[in-house]
């Protein structure tokens, strides 16, 4: 077990409901969670069973129903323009869909240097700049000089992932949250990712929080695993407790689907 | 039930350049089998399966090699031709993200209707609607579902329809591109179930199914051929190819498996550093050399053929199977 650091985000009772009366939906039902300094965390669910939902209200993208969440031990506190713009600094991430995540018009060297105003960097010489986009680039796998000049939707769905996680890499924030990202990469590049992911936490000591129904990658990368069903929390725990010794019904079932190579896969049991 | 002979494909870029993403790729399936492709992104997965089809607009081209559905050689066919005999009726294709892209504004039963209705514009629409409720009790689907929306299915739901959807004029080869990588694990048990079903009743003769997901493939496929950079690799048997692997490229793919099952946390992934080259000008010699720990200057003299190494079984690499073997075992 990792030596846990201080609290970096922490939820106590956070919820979120859509709509109203016979339309209400209960995305999110009073979770409570504290996320360390370095620690890598998945929260494991299937589709609908709110971790989108969750992951938004920890990025400060749609506001929570009822608790709180902490950030560095305080409340966090997202009232103007201006602390959101502080908040977003700290904190970032990175989306399920790749396609829906680009302007279309904009070539991908506009994508990435935005990234780079956004540090500061806007008045950086051109050359410094290429470097960079290079360097980020190549973090992932992706050629840079083969990239400038095109459009997101001449890559490939993985080619358009692994961008995404070029532009994390410009960016390094203390917060990574990760929604389903490795969900379009191939195995290969998804095990080079993660262990650069990882990499970049141990040098920068970001805390990423992965939202995934993967739970091979969850098992792999994460110190922690809290397991999410109809917007609850029914299971969490290091992940080696979780994994080999699941105790919720639930647990079990989402364990026994996963495709697996040295255990029969029935598929009599859907 | 198909073959293909030595297809070559390329794209045509806005910049009039050539990216060749399919090299002399040649396949058998035979009737009752699954194949399996897997490999990295960008490698050509999806391009293949397009390619296959015989279905050629810009910016995909045809270059050479034959195509044999069944018997037929639909090789230089018009594309009308194609789209009318062939697409949906002798080889029916899923695209990647298929289920993502229908058109939010109509209902199931209109997507079958198309379907049918570009073969034969003659059904009525209670045709239409008897042949689809045939068609949705035999692949144990619920009936209601052909008067919904896309936005009311489930993403499994949403997939299982998609596949209904493709399989309407009831082809002999499917072409499944990633049909459950976007689904939760339950969804895409429910899936590949589906499918194999379709196959196990004999309602499709083959399928072609594409993923990254080694685990899944193994599941589902009786042989596995693995691409790189627009070639083939490796191909064997599922089992072979999973735990026998003999090209190192394959190897290491097997090396980035996920599963969770005891000792995956102490495992290290074997994550294969660089990146395929451009496949604008490929290199003369082994594609893979770049990346590849055994390389000698010999790999990147001439092109690799691919050595037939008896059973249906082949690789491309110039180390022989022994010495490979050797190496992985001696660890690395
Ligand atoms: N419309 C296009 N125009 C030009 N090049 C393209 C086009 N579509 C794909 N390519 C290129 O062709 C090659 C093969 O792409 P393809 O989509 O077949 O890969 P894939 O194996 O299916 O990848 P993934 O696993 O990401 O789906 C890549 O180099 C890609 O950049
Ligand atoms: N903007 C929204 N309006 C109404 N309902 C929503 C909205 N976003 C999500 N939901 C609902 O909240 C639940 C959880 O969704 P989501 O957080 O996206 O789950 P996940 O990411 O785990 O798949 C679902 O029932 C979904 O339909
Ligand atoms: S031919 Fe050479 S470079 Fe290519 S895979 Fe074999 S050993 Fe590696
Ligand atoms: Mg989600
Ligand atoms: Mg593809």
């Amino acid at each position: 077990m990792v030596n846990k650091g201080n609290p970096c985000l922490s939820g106590r009772g956070v919820t979120k409901i859509f709509g109203f009366g016979r339309h209400k939906t209960i995305a999110v039902d009073h979770v409570d969670f504290d996320f360390h300094e370095g620690e890598i965390v998945s929260i494991v669910g299937e589709s609908g069973s709110g971790k989108t939902t969750l992951a938004k209200m920890l990025l400060g993208l749609i506001s929570v129903t009822e608790g709180e969440i902490y950030f560095q031990g305080k409340k966090r506190d997202l009232s103007s323009g201006r602390k959101k713009q502080e908040y977003w600094r700290n904190i970032q991430a990175i989306f399920q869909d790749p396609f829906s995540s680009y302007n279309i018009f904009h070539k991908i060297d506009s994508v990435l240097l935005d990234c780079i105003r956004m540090r500061g960097g806007g008045n950086l010489p051109r050359e410094k700049k290429v470097e960079m986009m290079t360097e980020a680039c190549s973090f992932v796998n992706l050629k840079f000089a083969e990239l400038t000049n095109k459009y997101p939707f001449e890559l490939s769905g993985g080619q358009m992932q692994r961008l995404m996680i070029a532009r994390i890499f410009l960016l390094k924030p203390k917060i990574l949250v990760a929604d389903e990202p490795t969900s379009m990469i191939d195995a290969c590049s998804r095990a080079t990712i993660l262990d650069y992911l990882m990499k970049l936490r141990n040098e920068t000591g970001m805390t990423l929080i992965f939202i995934t129904h993967d739970i091979g990658l969850a098992y792999y990368v994460s110190d922690t695993i809290y397991i999410m069903e109809h917007g609850r929390f029914v299971e969490s725990g290091s992940a080696d407790d979780v994994i080999l010794y699941p105790k919720h019904p639930y647990t079990r079932r989402l364990i026994s689907d996963v495709p697996k190579i040295y255990e029969e896969w029935d598929l009599s049991t859907v | 039930m198909l073959e293909v002979r030595d297809l070559s494909t390329k794209y045509v870029t806005r910049y009039k350049e050539d990216v060749y993403a399919v090299d002399r790729v040649s396949l058998k399936i035979e009737e009752g089998k699954t194949l399996g492709i897997a490999g990295e992104s960008g490698c050509g997965k999806s391009t293949l399966a397009l390619s296959l089809m015989g279905y050629y607009f810009p910016p995909l081209h045809y270059i050479s090699g034959e195509i044999i559905i069944d018997g037929q050689n639909i090789t230089g066919m018009k594309p009308d031709e194609v789209r009318k005999s062939i697409l949906g009726k002798e080889i029916a294709y899923i695209p990647q993200a298929a289920m993502n892209a229908l058109n939010p504004t109509r209902k199931v039963i209109d997507f079958i209707g198309d379907v049918i209705r570009a073969h034969d514009p003659t059904w009525t629409k209670q045709m239409i609607y008897d042949h689809a409720r045939a068609l949705f009790e035999r692949l144990g689907l619920p009936a209601e579902v052909l008067q919904k929306y896309p936005v009311e299915l489930s993403g499994g739901m949403k997939q299982r329809t998609v596949i209904a959807v493709a399989v309407t004029l009831t082809p002999k080869v499917l072409i499944a591109d990633e049909p459950s990588s976007a689904l939760d694990v339950t969804s895409q048990k429910m899936v590949i179930k589906m499918l194999r079903d379709m196959m196990e009743s004999g309602f499709i003769k083959a399928m072609i199914f594409i993923t990254h997901e080694l685990p899944l493939l193994y599941n589902v496929a009786d042989d596995i051929m693995v691409m790189y950079a627009g070639q083939i690799v490796e191909r064997g048997t599922a089992k072979q190819t999973v735990f026998d692997p003999l090209h190192p490229y394959s190897k290491g793919l097997m090396g980035s498996i996920l599963v969770p099952e005891s000792g995956l946390r102490s495992a290290k992934l074997t994550a294969i550093p660089g990146a395929p080259p451009n496949l604008k000008n490929p290199p003369p010699g082994c594609r893979f050399a770049d990346r590849c720990k055994y390389v000698k200057p010999e790999c990147r003299v001439t092109s690799v053929p691919l050595y037939e190494v008896g059973h249906g079984r082949a690789y491309r690499c110039i180390l022989p199977e022994e010495e490979l073997r050797r190496a992985y075992e001696h660890g690395e």
